[in-house]
């Protein structure tokens, strides 16, 4: 267990080491009381990263699925998910790294706004096709969706005109389905 | 004691929580529980004072009903059960439960809790032991609902004996004890995300039999999990028609009998210098049900380098861990083992086997012949004098790695000890659970001055029951291991590791037990002669032994092959050794 990146097992979004890749994890869990307490304090008893964690419901109520995102060399990799998969509430674990998938995020940004420049924000938004979900003489609020590059990149061009407030999502991510040979 | 299921009639009756849940434990084949009242179980133990089918052992603290839980899983097989009060009822399991969880130990915790609506208040006797036990426990559970009562009990007992068999923790709030619902038992378990592997998987079972077909320099590393698998004939069966030599860990001991000429004893730092050099300059190395501790690898990136490795485990998790394997199999030992025996042919060791006969000779496990009492002598004495039919119950420190090494060990389930989480205080209370789980073998706790004193209430539960229990106290004035450690790598500067102790003696008697003492060597064997025909109770022993000796051969913590510490005494011309060759720092490459 040689694994002790700086950033532990807090939210962070930490760069991964030369030898360490991103890996998307999906989950399915039983949705049972402490089932999300047990996969948090896995990965704070073991030292594991969590980029990005995010849970919710399923088609199925007594499901919950998580998308964790999480990095470390191939050995940790393996190890994150065999431990997951030995906790008993955890129904399914798959590596979507290497599989075709769809991941998404979402963002609430606030962004400062005066007479001036709010036709430049909302051209800015429409690009990226995001939606204008709150406005008032000073601010504008903004939502977008799309992947973590995506979102980086609108909050990216809306810092010169100043973020207020922001708050993102996390990943959430499923699996793509066979297309057919083309 | 034999269990009575209960009768027809009580299934579909309305019943509280509290009569359900000692119905359950019934329905379970459960015959002891070690534990503690309290407030909040208050319900419970009243529940508890009708049933005859069930035993309950009233421990003196709830640490040590915990670990006479897992004493008595490990004599038995059968899973250890806990009952305890909420609050520091519960808090005071937590050794035993992490333990447990370490050492894969199939036991329950039945934990009272303050009522529902009152979990969060800071209520009285109230704390999140499902919080505070979740990291060291396999599963637990918190029983919002009366409805939900036999359903966990029975995924409790189902989640702690198969697999990997560990702790699992049922938080019993007192509210929940008292509501009243329909007694219907469970027959089967549905976990969806639960399914442990039995069967190896046939392509991985057919690779690592080829791989062991092409050894020259084959060995058998062997865990604790052939003792969980009950799998010992199965191993005993593959080593002999393979020619295989064996070694095990601490609790792999008893899995193969050390009076095998196979058997090489337990590797690891402190294992037989035979056993450590065999698994470096070995070409397949096969580990079963064993997880590659750093106990006994050392530095694991300089561990068995010039081998393939053939890892069999019940836990995938296990599997790559530590040390990367060429062949994983994941699934029972017992299984794996009869399907790879089936798939191999004998191997040609006969040059393997006399290179480690000579390595035996010439390094054996010794000891310091003087007028000084020794742990060495105490426990040879004693694995002579009960020909290694005893259950052996040891503590933590020096008298443990001696006792690993000296007693030869022959049967699973005869060594219980606190292996991965090396908890001192185990042993007085953990050879009670083996003799309420083994009444008709001879049960023998083996203590420092230091580890019994953590524990040494339990002397009036022993006497209470009357358990004829050996009680050996190997008393040295010292924390040794830790002096140890302080005098080979801390210069010598002892540091708090100079202890006192009670008249162990008068102690024992004061508690209604009959002691001896024990100082000069001669008077060994006459003592342990009377305690083993001793059967009204228990007995007490305090060994009084040189305050200074070492536990040898070492590899220190970390460290590799290379720094392995022999013995620095000269090997007696009685043993088969001629070599005066001692102290020696091996170089095994080049």
């Amino acid at each position: 267990m040689a694994h002790t990146a700086s950033s532990g097992s807090t939210a962070t979004r930490g760069t991964p080491e030369p030898k360490e890749k991103q890996h998307t994890i999906a989950l399915l869990v039983e949705n049972h009381f402490g089932a999300f307490n047990r996969i948090a304090g896995l990965f704070a008893a073991k030292g594991y990263n969590i980029d990005s964690l995010t849970v919710g419901p399923t088609e199925e109520k007594e499901i919950s699925r998580m998308t964790i995102v999480t990095h470390g060399d191939d050995q940790i990799i393996e190890q994150i998910v065999k431990q997951l998969h030995k906790l008993i509430d955890t129904i399914k674990v798959i590596d979507l790294t290497f599989e075709p998938f769809v991941e998404r995020e979402l963002v609430l940004v606030k962004v400062q706004s005066t007479t001036s420049t709010r036709a430049e924000i909302m051209q800015i938004s429409e690009i990226f096709r995001a939606k204008v979900v709150d406005i008032s003489p000073k601010t504008v609020m903004l939502e977008a969706t799309g992947s973590q590059q995506k979102v980086d990149a609108i909050i990216n061009m809306l810092k010169p005109f100043g973020i207020r407030e922001l708050a993102r999502t996390g990943r959430v991510a499923l699996k793509r389905e066979f297309q057919g040979e083309v | 004691m034999v269990s009575t299921k209960t009768p027809e009639r009580a299934h579909g009756k309305m019943m509280t929580g509290a009569e359900i849940f000692v119905r359950s434990l019934v329905e379970e084949g459960v015959e002891v529980v070690f534990g503690y009242p309290g407030g909040a179980v208050i319900g419970i133990y009243d529940a508890l004072h009708d049933i005859t089918d069930i035993r309950h052992i009233l421990t003196r603290h709830e640490q040590g009903a915990t670990h006479a839980a897992e004493g008595y899983a490990k004599a038995s097989g059968k899973p250890g059960v806990v009952l305890v009060t909420s609050g520091p009822g519960a808090t005071n399991t937590v050794t035993g439960i992490a333990d447990a969880y370490m050492d894969s130990i199939p036991i329950v915790i039945f934990t009272g809790q303050v009522a529902v609506k009152m979990i969060g208040n800071d209520a009285f006797q109230e704390a999140d032991i499902v919080g505070i036990t979740r990291p060291i426990t396999k599963h637990n559970f918190l029983v919002k609902d009366v409805r939900e009562l036999t359903r966990t009990i029975k995924e409790a007992f189902f989640i702690a004996t198969t697999g990997r068999p560990g702790p699992v923790l049922v938080d019993l709030p007192k509210d929940v004890m008292a509501q009243k619902t329909l007694f219907e038992y469970p027959k089967s378990v549905e976990l969806r995300g639960y399914q442990p592997v039995v069967e190896g998987n046939a392509k991985q079972v057919k690779k690592a039999a080829e791989l062991i077909s092409k050894a020259k320099r084959p060995v058998l590393y062997v865990g604790g999990g052939v003792i969980n698998s009950n799998a010992a004939r199965e191993l005993q069966i593959l080593a002999e028609k393979l020619r295989c030599p064996v070694t095990t860990t601490l609790h792999g001991l008893g899995a193969f009998p050390e009076g095998n000429a196979l058997s090489m004893g337990m590797l690891g730092m402190h294992g037989t210098w035979y056993s450590n050099v065999a698994v470096s300059y070995c070409d397949v190395l096969i580990a079963i049900g064993a997880r590659f501790d750093d106990r006994v690898t050392g530095k694991v990136e300089a561990f068995a380098v010039e081998a393939k490795k053939v890892h069999i485990d019940i836990d995938p998790a296990a599997i790559s861990k530590n040390v990367p394997v060429d062949v994983p199999i994941v699934g029972d030992v017992k299984h794996v083992l009869r399907a790879l025996t089936e798939l191999v042919e004998p191997l040609d060791t006969a040059d393997w086997l006399a290179t480690i006969a000579q390595w035996k000779a010439e390094h054996p496990l010794r000891y310091k012949h003087d007028d000084s009492l020794r742990a060495q002598h105490v426990i040879q004495a004693l694995g002579d004098l009960t020909s290694g039919d005893a259950v052996v119950v040891t503590d933590v420190g020096q008298h443990q790695m001696w006792a690993a090494q000296f007693y030869r060990w022959k049967h699973p389930r005869s060594h219980i000890t606190s292996g991965g989480l090396g908890t001192m205080g185990f042993s007085l209370p953990a050879s009670m659970g083996a003799a309420f789980a083994n009444p008709k073998h001879p049960v023998v706790s083996i203590s420092g001055d230091g580890g019994f004193q953590m524990n040494s209430q339990e002397l009036a539960t022993i006497v209470q029951h009357q358990l004829p229990i050996k009680i050996f106290v190997i008393n040295n004035g010292f924390l040794g291991m830790v002096r140890q450690w302080q005098e080979l790598f801390w210069r010598k500067r002892y540091s708090h590791v100079d202890i006192t102790a009670p008249d162990f003696v008068k102690l024992a008697e004061a508690y209604g037990c009959k002691a001896l003492r024990v100082a000069a060597p001669s008077e060994v064997e006459n003592a342990i002669q009377t305690a083993l025909e001793y059967h009204e109770g228990p007995i007490l022993i305090e060994f009084v032994v040189a305050r200074e000796d070492n536990v040898y051969p070492m590899i220190p913590a970390g460290q590799t092959i290379n720094e392995l510490m022999d013995n620095p005494d000269p090997v007696l011309p009685s043993g088969n050794g001629s070599s005066t060759k001692s102290h020696t720092m091996v170089h095994v490459k080049g």
